[in-house]
């Protein structure tokens, strides 16, 4: 287990530097810079410019310098917020951005299991089917049209929540947002489980817990959960990468101060140090996640450590 | 297997998925839904008097209804919403297909080869797949969306189309992989057939079917994607709009004009959904080894 953890850990870093790499190399071959776009400034002051934001060095220093910044945990500064750098950006929109996604992956474990798991020991029966069509609009509505019904619904007709803000995370400002960025995930873990439910009911140690007499309520909870759960670990990665994506809309539907807000106007504003500071952070993130995901199942799952 | 089973497989593999494709209603009425939709986006534009741009002072942010005119309403600029969403839809549509197609064009020629070359090569291919797999694909197409110029309906599709195919990759490389151990496959070699012959009688027509079914399934991502960036702002721009742009502008004006949102959102989702059962309903028809 924990040579495995090693290892895993040490293929880490050269995906992020690939990552990082790409990025930068898109970013800075491309034609135009980021100055193009303000009424043709007179070229002696691009060249100021240029000269103030390191970008006149050549491409090999430019990039060992990003590099030896992004060690020291700076980003380098925002090209179009003025006298703001990129970390600060970061250490702002972070915690809100975090304890959104955290609270919708585990909102949609918590939910999604206990549905799947429900709809496969009800099989073809009513609550069967009514958990299948909810867990297919779940996944076929895209978050862009779910915030803002949701938000509609709940926010301008029923007044029960805020249609937007943040408010330092008060919970009453974080229930619509995260059930928006849940609901495709817990869609998505339902059907798993659901799935892999009826698989570990038909395998062989169902058979002889309950031929032991052992109850329907022991059988499910202590021989069945564990091994169909194993599917839903798997996809806990993909999962990552699913709500990253996701945050940026639902920050941008509700208006919260997070950091897919910053990608999202950085992108538009074609501020590059944001955008690749933004791509950085959550490529780290999407890689841990995936890692503790990896960690999880072997532990879970013994046979995967020695492949 | 039984002797009638042979029978309907030797006679064909479309022959037998044809057939099972007609007792599946729930993709025959998604096909039967999208072809309704595609034709309305083509022929609805020459037909409704107004244009995607004309603005009518007698109608603002008019809510649905025949006498007006407007059947599914205005925005704040007195534009008509039905024409406004048909456009969307052809342009979504457009979008799809063509990053569809640039992502088949990609994941099948990486995948078909690392699969059918092996050894060294299939492991960097792969692993290059893996690793463009670990970042989420909106990234690239972000980054892309930054550097080139906005609006650039070209760029958007390569863009969106360059970053999908890597699922197809995977699928294509699998099956190429297992064609390869097959008996019949042996049994060609055996008789003399050479390589080239080898790939293009035996193992593409058998990768038909999978690729057809994985690109029905990749025509709703794509359309996904280019609304998703079209909602933040970084996809089509005015006065083009596309569903996705639509629905953002619908989600501004929501609390006083809800069919804004509306409209253009049903049409989004019809779509997404009727491509996915259609897509399903493929598979199931044409996937050996669901039979």
């Amino acid at each position: 287990m924990f040579a495995y953890a090693i290892r895993r850990v040490a293929l880490l870093v050269p995906t992020l530097l690939a990552i990082i790499t790409i990025s930068f190399l898109i970013i800075r071959l491309a034609p135009g810079g980021p100055f193009d776009e303000e009424q043709t400034l007179p070229p002696a002051i691009k060249a100021n410019l240029e000269a103030a934001y390191g970008l006149d060095a050549p491409l090999s220093k430019q990039y060992f310098r990003y590099i030896g910044g992004l060690i020291r945990g700076d980003f380098g500064p925002s090209f179009k917020f003025r006298d703001v750098r990129v970390s600060e950006l970061i250490g702002q929109g972070l915690p809100v951005s975090l304890s959104l996604g955290a609270c919708a992956v585990l909102l949609a474990i918590l939910v999604g299991v206990p549905l799947g798991a429900l709809a496969a020991l009800r099989r073809n029966r009513a609550v069967d089917h009514a958990i299948r069509g909810v867990a297919v609009l779940g996944i076929a509505l895209p978050s862009f049209v779910v915030g803002p019904v949701l938000a509609l619904v709940f926010g301008l007709y029923l007044h029960w929540l805020p249609v937007a803000g943040w408010e330092g995370g008060e919970a009453r400002y974080m229930i619509l947002p995260v059930v928006t960025l849940s609901l495709p995930v817990m869609a998505y873990v339902a059907r798993l489980a659901r799935a892999s439910f009826l698989e570990v009911m038909r395998a062989n140690h169902i058979r002889t817990a309950r031929a032991k007499g052992l109850s329907e309520y022991t059988v499910v909870w202590r021989h069945a959960l564990r091994p169909a759960l194993m599917p839903v670990v798997s996809y806990l990665g993909p999962a990552t990468a699913f709500v990253v994506t996701g945050s940026l809309v639902v920050e941008t539907v509700f208006g919260l101060p997070g950091t897919g807000r910053y990608l999202v106007q950085g992108a538009i504003n074609r501020d590059y140090t944001l955008v690749m500071g933004m791509i950085v952070v959550y490529g780290v993130i999407t890689l841990l996640c995936n890692l503790i995901a990896d960690l999880l199942y072997s532990w879970l799952d013994p046979r995967v450590r020695h492949d | 297997m039984t002797e009638s089973a042979g029978v309907r497989i030797a006679g064909g593999l479309w022959g037998g998925a044809l057939s099972r494709m007609a007792r599946d209603r729930a993709a025959l009425v998604s096909a039967g839904v999208i072809v309704i939709i595609a034709l309305l986006a083509l022929i609805g534009p020459l037909v409704i008097p107004y244009s995607q741009q004309a603005l009518d002072w007698q109608h603002i942010a008019s809510p649905p209804q025949f006498s007006s005119g407007h059947w599914l309403g205005t925005d704040r600029l007195g534009r008509d919403l039905l024409v406004r969403t048909l456009h969307g839809v052809r342009i979504s549509l457009v979008i799809g297909l063509m990053a569809t197609l640039v992502s088949l064009v990609i994941g099948v020629t990486w995948g078909a080869a690392a699969g059918f070359l092996g050894g060294r090569s299939d492991e960097l291919m792969m692993r290059t797949v893996d690793v463009l797999y670990t970042l989420p694909y909106i990234f690239i197409v972000i980054i892309l969306s930054t550097i080139f110029a906005r609006g650039n309906v070209y760029v958007l599709f390569f863009a969106i189309g360059a970053v999908g195919w890597l699922t197809m990759a995977r699928i294509v490389r699998g099956q190429t992989l297992s064609l390869k151990r097959r008996e019949f496959v042996e049994a060609a070699v055996v008789t003399g057939v050479g390589r080239a012959a080898i790939v293009t009688r035996h193992i593409v027509p058998n990768l038909i079917g999978p690729v057809v079914v994985y690109a029905t399934l990749t025509i709703p991502q794509m359309i996904l994607y280019e609304s998703f960036l079209s909602f933040l702002g970084l996809g089509v721009q005015e006065p083009l709009a596309s569903l996705g742009s639509l629905i953002n502008l619908g989600a501004r004006e929501m609390e006083s004009a809800p069919w804004m949102l509306m409209v253009p959102a049903g049409f989004l989702v019809v779509l997404l959904v009727c491509f996915n059962f259609l897509g399903d309903g493929l598979r199931d028809a044409l996937d050996p080894h669901e039979r």
